[in-house]
């Protein structure tokens, strides 16, 4: 028997090889990788612009994904870290520091640094009220730019020069900006990849699955939750570097409550705990968005029961639809 | 006689009016398997959950191998070796079986802030969680989900994952409950083998499993053990046949 069902273990390998996802993933990549050489064919700068939107926001979903799906922590304050990184260019820039070196690490620091200070308050509850908590800090930063009179208050700022790496990419050339923030994008979801197949990432999916079990086996989750949480704010805060990079402006309508919510919109639409999942829900969110407010001022009319009927009859969002992978 | 590993002097605990403990002393030699039975509301998985560390008692004291343990929080006591499973099957269903062990053994193996290696493939956490899954009786069930395992399966499991830590005492809340007869059979046979390896308390109804495997029974009666022995004199005390067991032991 053993000889003959040595073939069939070969067959099932190169199979797996072959899975719908990974077909699906390569198929997105290609697809993006392509953008540029399609607008610069066609014209069509537009498609550029709303893609380079596409892929930052799609940095910011990932670092959702990696609380929200992976460790179960719904923050409906994510916004805030993309405002975050977004002053700290914009501030930076206002006040001469022109160095993108300087720039995105400060806007990765301090978009760290207020996860640790929100996530070890938040941290403490559980579903309802943590939801709130980051609700109400990200309000708060909110209020907060909204009373920076020197950085344009409520009106926001323009952002004059773009961050500065010297020789090494200009990112006033779009196309060179646009690859940057996709390589970003690609690194960041081989870093979630990663962590969430880690041991570390086994304690964060296992306190998501039942916190008290694992402290019950040994595991401090506390500590492992805080850091998870920082990872995410610092990814998302960088995603706001970016964002403030290629719209050229910051106000604090970024981290407006609403945009917290789109950002969760997009990791439920594409498919929570899925790497790819964030990804493909930025661009059906912010195509549908743009493709709906051009056929109607009441957009949002069509994209709500969408979204509710995703909720209720895909578990697994888009991505799970397109693999047969469902979640829950 | 085997030196005391765990030892409880005076343990109260009130919610209101009801008092679930109630100046509670016990003393377990390493390797005892010590039943706690009583009726319904008697403070049994109170007990429990005071000694793992959920439950924060009013006043007493614990001691584990002559360490005061009574502050600790709960993932403390279960790196010393105190491992506990859960009266209500308590696991992660969207892992499989073997992931449910690697993380009681990644437990205790280190801090988890480790972010770039693959967890599944690691042969030190793999490796004793098979062993554990095979001395529980689930060898052949480790790549099922948690979510398709039968009610007897998991709690094999939530066995397989106490003993995955390498614990030196469990504390089993009615492991038992809700098995088939068969089922209870062969945990009844585990425990039996595991028992002088481990000290273990045991929480359990079915008096049966309890008579077949205890050293030495306590009675929990509102808070108050009311009888301490081995189980042939626990079985001829009155009082606790008046309080406990009543027509049931007639019948046995």
């Amino acid at each position: 028997m053993s000889p003959a069902s040595k073939p069939a273990v070969t067959t099932g390998w190169s199979i797996g090889i072959v899975t719908p996802s990974l077909g699906l993933n390569v198929a997105v990549i290609v697809i993006l990788a392509a953008v540029p050489a399609y607008a610069a064919l066609t014209g069509n700068t537009f498609a550029l612009t709303l893609f380079t939107r596409v892929v930052i926001l799609a940095i910011a979903a990932l670092s959702l994904n990696l609380i929200m799906g992976f460790g179960g922590m719904v923050s409906f304050g994510h916004a805030a870290y993309l405002g975050i990184g977004g002053y700290a260019v914009g501030i930076l820039a206002k006040e001469g520091v022109g160095s993108g070196f300087v720039q995105l690490p400060i806007a990765i620091a301090a978009a760290a640094l207020y996860a640790l200070i929100v996530g070890a308050l938040s941290l403490r509850t559980r579903g309802v009220y943590f939801i709130m908590i980051t609700l109400a800090f990200a309000q708060m930063i909110y209020y907060v730019a909204i009373g920076l009179d020197r950085y344009g208050g409520d009106d926001g700022l323009t952002i004059y020069h773009r961050s500065q790496f010297g020789g090494v990419i200009d990112l006033n050339n779009r196309t060179a900006f646009y690859y940057l923030c996709f390589a970003l994008l690609l690194a960041a979801i081989y870093l979630v990849w990663r962590v969430v197949n880690s041991r570390f990432g086994m304690v964060i999916q296992g306190a998501r699955s039942n916190d008290r079990r694992m402290r019950a086996i040994g595991f401090p989750t506390f500590r492992y939750r805080l850091v998870c949480f920082v990872i995410a704010g610092a990814m998302c805060g960088l995603a706001g570097a970016l964002l403030a990079n290629h719209t050229n402006f910051i106000s604090p309508a970024m981290m407006h409550w609403t945009r917290s919510g789109d950002l969760i919109v997009m990791v439920v639409l594409g498919g929570m705990q899925a790497m790819f999942g964030p990804l493909i829900g930025a661009v059906t969110f912010l195509i549908l968005e743009e493709g709906l407010s051009r056929l109607t001022e009441y957009s949002n009319l069509i994209l709500g029961p969408l979204l509710l009927g995703v909720a209720v009859s895909m578990h697994g969002g888009i991505y799970g639809l397109m693999t047969g992978r469902r979640n829950g | 006689m085997a030196e005391v590993l765990l030892e409880i002097e005076d343990l109260t605990k009130r919610f209101g009016g009801v008092v679930a403990a109630d100046g509670i002393s016990l003393a377990l030699p390493a390797g005892e398997l010590h039943a706690i039975i009583g009726p319904n509301g008697a403070g049994k998985s109170t007990l429990i959950g005071q000694l793992s560390g959920e439950v924060a008692p009013d006043s007493g004291r614990i001691y584990f191998d002559g360490q005061e343990i009574t502050q600790l929080p709960v993932y403390r006591r279960s790196q010393l070796g105190l491992a506990r499973s859960f009266q209500v099957t308590t696991l992660f269903p969207d892992f499989t079986a073997l992931d449910n062990v690697a993380l009681s053994v990644q437990a205790h193996s280190g801090h988890s802030f480790r972010f770039w290696k693959n967890a599944r493939k690691e042969t030190e956490l793999r490796g004793p969680a098979h062993a554990a899954l095979a001395r529980a009786g689930l060898a052949e069930r480790e790549a099922t989900l948690v979510a398709d395992l039968s009610h007897g399966e998991r709690r094999q499991l939530e066995i397989a994952m106490a003993l995955a830590g390498r614990p030196r005492m469990l504390l089993l809340d009615e492991p038992m409950a809700g098995m088939g007869s068969e089922e209870s059979a062969r945990l009844v046979s585990l425990l039996r083998a595991l028992k002088g390896d481990l000290t273990i308390m045991l929480i359990e109804h079915d008096i049966d499993a309890v008579f077949a495997l205890a050293d030495r029974i306590s009675v929990l009666v509102y808070g108050r053990i009311i009888a301490n022995g081995d189980p042939a004199a626990i079985r001829s005390d009155a009082s606790v046949r008046e309080a406990y067991l009543g027509e049931g032991m007639a019948d046995a």
